[in-house]
């Protein structure tokens, strides 16, 4: 009786998967369960996720979260990287460099994960890095500091998704200099990242016949800020600002005051308001002055259907805002870095056949062999080209103006304006 | 900018931070004067007073003067109730016990902010001021025609910043009048001098602690309503004002109440002014160096009384 029944479900059993086997319909429409059932492993691909959940970088972190999670969620969707799930570990590393380095070595040792990957603040790339290095742990960084770049880091740190703040502010200089003005004063947080600021853009605007009047550098910590501004020289023209951290909307709205009526023209990057609703009481005056925006917080009129759909997928509305609470706005101009970055694993992966720790060296070679990449839903800021030698990315900015309290997207520059000369070449470094 | 108006806005920003600070630091400065207790969790309650002041703010939210008003007034209450069920159930538990009360108030530090950071999340939100116009400010001097007036640029202040510096004035006068014109601040002064004898006479100790407790909290919380209009309501604004209401009650002499408001003034002006000419990493170094300096040379404050 029980034997008779056994055969009969094996039979079933086999009939359903040769129905399934014989179609290719079938595999297509369960590209997830085809996929996955070809691996060589169905272990899940581990990336560990470093985020800033706590500390002074925590709406950075809670956005990039989100865009992470999408983008995971979109590639389990499309079956995986090699047939297998991806699963994130995300380790909070507190904003803090010490702890950053803490959270590599927890990654390595106690997750065992394939790769690493996250974190924007540069201070905590710094302080993490180094260890990746030593742990031989490909480490994907979304921080927009030069340090990739500069060759301060090591062949495992690599920075694929977000273009560094020295081609930025290259792109960005002839702008400044033509619209608004060639005597310039300075104010940046007084740390790696706007120091890189500072040394970029002087140079830069340098080259294009302005100068810098004034620098003035504020502590990251600092929450009052009208006693920084007297140091503003009466002759500057353009006011070129570029705050971090909670005390932006303080920053911005104390330099609203300082001015009153007669402002000098200001020329921000969005960092200085990232997170924050440009409907703030006290940002009035912002009307009509410019920004640099990674990619244009509100919807343009000719938005793109790529547009369109990234939007749905991290849950942002056209106001830049999340979908369930417009008054939760996103670090737009960031967090498409954690999308792109997590494409471009996947990419690498399939690229070199990845298939454990013992393929970390392919899946460098993988990713450092990448060049252009064009505009694409993986790739929704815009088309990128990397530099496999610097470990680091070139993509479009964008200049855009504060009209009725929306951002309109004036100008884009070209991947062009963005290049300059390599500064250090990773793949001569053994690994 | 010239040195005269210069000096002025930096005074100006100055004496906003010192009223502020004055707040804050009295609130620390009564719960250590009556209970001995060293609250640890004392810039978590300015911090949970920025926050609920946002959350009524936007409830109620038709005029903002309504909202600003609304939250002066609950943001304290509600601040002072947690605090008073948290001397309830924790501080009397323990005893009061020196150590243990450090401990357990680190302890309620962290848990005040992570409850903040997973309810109202890690962004920074505004409240917007019940009115706030720029008031330019003139300077005089003395050329060539004699007399002149002229309006230098960038020295202003606003409407609200004033109005900051006159409502911490008033809070701390009437609170001067509670400790020195009422029962309840003869009950405090009795407690604060010796509780034994207060409790032989039949005052209710354990509650007079409670509510010392609260109003301390309390008015951490009513500087930190003030404040928020001009910064934003945070999960970490708290620290700074923890650490620099340390300094001035050190420097001013713990329970020391005028000692705490000559302090806060001291600090905050030095503060603000030498911030301004040379760099906000100097101020903290000089005011740091004053409190090394006072506990060298008077251990017990400028206007503190040795036991």
């Amino acid at each position: 009786m029980k034997n008779f029944d056994l055969t009969k479900s094996t039979l079933t059993r086999r009939k359903v998967l040769k129905t399934l086997g014989a179609g290719v319909a079938a595999a297509s429409i369960l590209p997830r369960l085809g996929g996955i059932a070809h691996a060589a492993t169905s272990e899940p691909i581990r990336i560990g996720f470093q985020a800033h959940r706590t500390g002074i970088g925590a709406a950075y972190g809670r956005w990039y979260s989100r865009a992470t999670s999408a983008a995971v969620t979109r590639i389990n969707d499309m079956g995986g990287i090699n047939g297998r799930e991806v699963e994130i570990i995300t380790e909070d590393d507190g904003t803090d460099p010490k702890r950053g380095a803490e959270v590599i070595e927890k990654f390595a040792k106690q997750h065992e994960v394939d790769v690493a990957f996250g974190t924007l603040y540069s201070h905590v790339v710094y302080g993490s890095a180094p260890r990746a290095g030593e742990l031989k742990l490909p480490y994907f960084v979304v921080s927009e500091g030069h340090h990739v770049a500069s060759g301060k880091l090591n062949r495992y740190t690599l920075q694929p998704g977000i273009t560094d703040v020295k081609s930025q502010v290259q792109a960005m200089a002839p702008f400044v200099a033509d619209n608004l003005g060639k005597k310039v004063t300075m104010i940046f947080p007084d740390f790696a990242f706007g120091h890189d600021h500072r040394d970029f853009f002087t140079a830069a605007i340098e080259a294009q016949g302005g100068e810098v009047v004034e620098s003035i550098a504020i502590p990251p910590t600092e929450t009052s800020f009208t006693k920084y501004f007297p140091r503003i020289p009466r002759e500057t023209e353009v006011i070129y600002h570029v705050m971090v951290g909670p005390a932006v909307l303080t920053f911005v709205k104390e330099l609203g005051e300082f001015f009153g009526p007669n402002r000098p023209e200001l020329f921000g990057f969005i960092d200085s308001l990232e997170a924050v609703d440009f409907a703030s009481p006290g940002l009035e005056f912002l009307e009509g002055s410019y920004f640099w925006e990674g990619m244009a917080r509100y919807a343009q009129a000719d938005q793109t259907d790529i547009d369109k759909t990234y939007r749905a997928a991290v849950g942002v509305d056209n106001n830049g805002a999340s979908i369930s609470d417009s008054r939760d706005v996103a670090t737009f101009s960031h967090m498409f870095g954690c999308w792109e970055t997590l494409n471009i694993i996947k990419r690498g992966m399939e690229t070199c056949g990845y298939q454990g720790p013992a393929d970390r060296q392919s899946l460098i070679e993988a990713v450092e062999a990448m060049s252009d990449m064009p505009y694409s839903l993986d790739h929704p800021q815009g088309a990128k080209r990397f530099n496999g030698k610097t470990h680091q990315t070139f993509g479009h900015q964008y200049i855009s103006q504060v009209i009725d309290g929306k951002l309109v997207v004036k100008h884009k520059t070209s991947i062009e304006d963005g290049l300059y000369e390599d500064e250090v070449d990773y793949t001569k470094q053994s690994f | 900018m010239d040195f005269g108006p210069h000096l002025l806005l930096a005074s100006l920003e100055g004496a906003v931070a010192a009223a502020i600070l004055a707040l804050t630091a009295i609130g620390l400065s009564i719960v250590f004067g009556v209970m001995r207790v060293v609250n640890v969790a004392h810039g978590e309650f300015y911090m949970i007073g920025a926050v609920i002041a946002w959350w009524v703010a936007s409830i109620v939210g038709t005029h903002p003067a309504l909202g600003f008003v609304a939250a002066l007034v609950v943001a304290p209450l509600i601040v002072g109730m947690l605090a008073a069920t948290a001397d309830k159930f924790i501080l009397q538990k323990i005893d009061y016990d020196p150590d243990r009360t450090i401990v357990a108030t680190i302890g309620l530090l962290y848990i005040i902010q992570q409850i903040t950071l997973m309810t109202f999340g890690p962004e920074a939100r505004p409240v917007q001021p019940p009115f706030n116009t720029r008031l330019a400010l003139p300077w005089f001097e003395f050329g060539e025609n004699g007399f002149e007036m002229y309006w230098p640029w960038g020295l202003s202040i606003t409407s609200y910043k004033l109005f900051v510096i006159f409502a911490a004035i008033a809070i701390m006068l009437a609170l001067w009048m509670l400790m020195t014109r009422t029962k309840i601040g003869l009950i405090m002064r009795a407690t604060q001098q010796d509780s034994d004898m207060a409790k032989a006479f039949g005052i209710p100790v354990n509650r007079v602690y409670s509510w010392v407790f609260g109003l301390g909290a309390g008015l951490a919380a009513a500087g930190a309503v003030l404040v928020v209009p001009m910064q934003q309501a945070h999960y970490l604004m708290g620290h700074d004002p923890l650490l620099l209401s340390f300094i001035v009650v050190i420097i001013g002499g713990l329970g020391s109440l005028p000692g705490t408001v000559i302090a806060a003034i001291l600090i905050g002006m030095s503060d603000g002014i030498i911030s301004v000419f040379f760099s906000p990493t100097l101020a903290k170094i000089i005011a740091t160096l004053v409190v090394a300096m006072v506990l060298v040379f008077r251990p017990n404050g400028l206007m503190g009384r040795s036991n």
